[in-house]
Order: structure tokens, then C-alpha cells, then sequence
């Protein structure tokens, strides 16, 4: 094992081998200047990184439920504040408080814990890992699971071409509380998501990192193709690294000639679908989407 | 009053669970496909070290060499071949176990 690498999140989870959010977990703590406290949401994450009577985590943890670990992760900063006021923790000791969050868990049901703890001022990080789907439990779609995917809850047929919404632009509902720093990277793009975890510990009060984080088992790609893949999704604009900071948008990397976003969606089983020739208009619109979203954004940073 | 009273378990105080990685699951026995480092290929060039989810794998010293090269902690690795699709210098090799 590397100790170094896992000082804070060590070696012997169960998570699937392929799996894209370790290095996350790992490259964002290692970022931390000072101690960490994690909370974690329920998902994959909570699941497989500690399995009784083991724990991967050598950071204090704190697992509470699915709906609320930002409002977990509150009460700890407010907790370690009063101790401060009270003496009981030395003025100069800092702490940092970090919470780890799936789509599942950030998206759709921990959105009202997140958007209270963001509108409180508490000084954190939220880093949410988005493998869109409900993946510890099989693969339900979740506001985060891109369109025309399928999933167990929107699954392929003679009259559907998967899932038949968009999903949510969370990064729009984080910015809205007009925090002081919003990020979106990507698992493939470590440096950069260092540079922003960095960032992120500097910045004082409320913090959001949007993680692009595939999962090899219900995206269906081999295990060794998780950072391939996610790479293709910058490539082809799926999923665009910016920065949201004061309200200003900077986007971190662009190419003249983005990839045709086919060649992201061709790398997994749950895209498989759209490659017949009935459903070449679905293909036809998630290109057009995704045109639009990245010229919007382009619009936004000027 | 219960008829657990005098009886003393083994949990752990307060429900707080330490770190031990003795406890650790050993994961390397998932494995069916084994990565095999190449020495005289690995340029010690790192990529590989921060994309394996289960952080098995270290610089070290390799013979004489110069520059530390990939190494991979068995113990752990559960062969899902990330190393060998990420290294540029096509250094890592999965092979059958």
C-alpha cells in the first residue's frame, strides 16, 4: 500500500475494482492543509468503505443518512466553534470539514440539507461524486443521470430510448446561494481537481466540487477504462471543467474541435441503444444539448 | 435489568471504530487478472501511482537504477487494469492469473 497516497483514505474497500471515486476521495483530502473531518452520505462510498469491524476512513467519519450529511456536518463546525470560543480547542488549531455526497445523495435527496448548510455560511466543502444513478443499489436513475441512458427506472423498450428527461444543472442551484467558490472537474483531470481542492480548503465559508466520476459496473466499459472514459467526457463538452468564483465563471479547458459527444457515448452499455437507426434522433438532440450547455456557459464567462 | 448484565462484549466502546489495517480485507484475492510491472520500460513517471483506486502502488528502488519504478502491492491490487490502460510507456501488462 502507498501510504503517502493514503494517509486518509487507505487501501482495503470494497468499492468495485474500476472504480473512480478513491482517487477522488484521495487527491482532494491530500489537498488539506490542516485535520479533516469527513461526513458522508449514504451511497457507494459509505457502503464499501466501511465494513464492519474495518474502516478504510483514517480521518474522523461520520456516517448519518442519506438526507443530511451537510446538516451532520453543520452541527460539527458549529460544535468546533463554540469549543473554540469556550477554550477547549486551542484558537490557533484549524480543522477542516469535508463532506462526501453521490448524485443520489446531493441531487435529489440531500438537496434541502446542502442548500441550508450552503445558505448558513458554515465553512466546508461539499464534494460530490457523480456517477449519475443510484449505483450501490442497481442502477435507478437519479436527476443527475444524463438523457436518453438507460437504467432499471427507465429501461429500453419498444417505446422508450431510456431516460426521457434532462438532467439537473446542480452547479446553477449551488451558484444561486452566491457562494464564494463553485467548481465542477473530473476524475480524469487529477491536477486540475488539486488545484481546485486547494482552492477550495483557502476559500473561507462554504464550498462546493462537482466530481465526474464513472462507474464501470452499471455504465458497463471494462474496469480499466474509467479514466478513458471520463477523459472523453471533457473532450466532447459532456462535461466541461469551470469555476464559479464571486459569481465570475472561468472555464479551465477547451479545445478548438471538441470530440463528436457519439464517442463518449459509444465507450458504455447503457448508450448502446441509440446506435440504431430508429433512435439516431435522440443522438441527433444529446448533441444539440450538449452544444447548447457549453454555449451557455462560454456565454456566462464573458 | 437484563439477563445480559454481567456479560462483557467485544464491541467497540461508543460505537467509534478505529483504523486497523490488520482487519483489512485482503482485496488482492478478486483478482483474476494480474498487472505485471515492466522495469526496463517504467519510466517512473507517476501516472499510474494517483488513478489506482486502491493506492497499491509505490515508487521504489529497483536494483541500481536511477529513477524509482512502479511497483504493485499484491495484497491489495484487485487487478482492474487502470495502471496498464493509463501508462504511456505501455510498461504494465495484465496478465491471466
Amino acid at each position: 500500500m502507498n501510504k503517502e497516497l493514503a494517509k486518509n483514505f487507505a487501501s482495503g474497500h470494497s468499492a468495485c475494482a474500476g472504480c473512480a471515486f478513491p482517487s477522488i476521495v484521495r487527491t482532494i483530502l491530500n489537498e488539506s492543509p490542516d485535520p479533516v473531518v469527513v461526513a458522508n452520505a449514504t451511497g457507494c462510498l459509505e457502503v464499501t468503505s466501511t465494513l464492519y469491524p474495518y474502516t478504510a476512513w483514517k480521518v474522523p467519519y461520520i456516517h448519518n443518512a442519506f438526507e443530511n450529511a451537510s446538516a451532520t456536518i453543520s452541527g460539527v463546525e458549529r460544535a468546533y466553534k463554540a469549543l473554540k470560543k469556550k477554550g477547549k480547542i486551542a484558537k490557533d488549531k484549524k480543522i477542516k470539514f469535508v463532506v462526501f455526497g453521490g448524485d443520489g445523495g446531493t441531487y435529489d435527496i440531500g438537496l434541502q440539507s446542502l442548500s441550508g448548510a450552503l445558505e448558513r455560511g458554515h465553512d466546508f466543502l461539499y464534494v460530490v461524486y457523480d456517477n449519475g444513478g443510484y449505483m450501490n443499489t442497481g442502477n435507478q436513475r437519479s436527476s443527475a443521470t444524463p438523457y436518453g441512458a438507460n437504467t432499471e427506472t427507465t429501461p429500453v423498450g419498444k417505446n422508450s430510448f431510456g431516460k426521457m428527461d434532462t438532467r439537473k444543472n446542480l452547479m446553477e442551484i449551488v451558484n444561486a446561494h452566491r457562494i464564494q467558490y463553485a467548481a465542477q472537474g473530473n476524475v480524469a483531470y487529477l491536477n486540475d481537481l488539486k488545484k481546485k481542492a486547494k482552492k477550495a480548503f483557502e476559500t473561507p465559508g462554504p464550498t462546493f466540487l462537482s466530481v465526474f466520476s464513472p462507474c464501470t459496473n452499471n455504465w458497463k466499459f471494462p474496469t480499466s477504462q474509467y479514466v478513458n472514459i471520463a477523459k472523453l467526457a471533457t473532450e466532447t463538452n459532456f462535461w466541461p471543467l469551470y469555476e464559479i468564483e464571486n459569481g465570475k465563471h472561468k472555464i479551465n479547458w477547451a479545445t478548438e474541435k471538441p470530440k463528436k459527444v457519439e464517442e463518449f457515448l459509444q465507450t458504455q452499455g447503457r448508450f448502446k441503444h441509440l446506435f440504431s437507426e430508429k433512435n439516431k434522433p435522440v443522438l441527433e438532440q444529446i448533441q444539440k444539448m450538449v452544444d447548447e450547455e457549453w454555449q451557455r456557459l462560454v456565454n456566462l464567462t464573458d | 435489568m437484563t439477563q445480559y448484565e454481567n456479560q462483557k462484549f467485544e464491541f467497540e466502546e461508543g460505537a467509534v471504530i478505529k483504523h486497523d489495517l490488520d482487519k483489512a480485507p485482503k482485496t488482492g484475492d478478486w483478482r483474476y487478472m494480474t498487472p505485471k510491472v515492466d522495469k526496463d520500460k517504467c519510466s517512473g513517471c507517476s501516472t499510474c501511482v494517483s488513478y489506482c483506486p486502491e493506492a497499491a502502488i509505490e515508487l521504489k528502488k529497483y536494483k541500481d537504477e536511477q529513477k524509482d519504478k512502479a511497483d504493485i502491492d499484491y495484497d491489495f491490487c484487485k487487478g482492474c487494469g487502470v495502471c496498464s490502460a493509463v501508462c504511456p510507456m505501455k510498461a504494465i501488462m495484465m496478465e491471466k492469473n
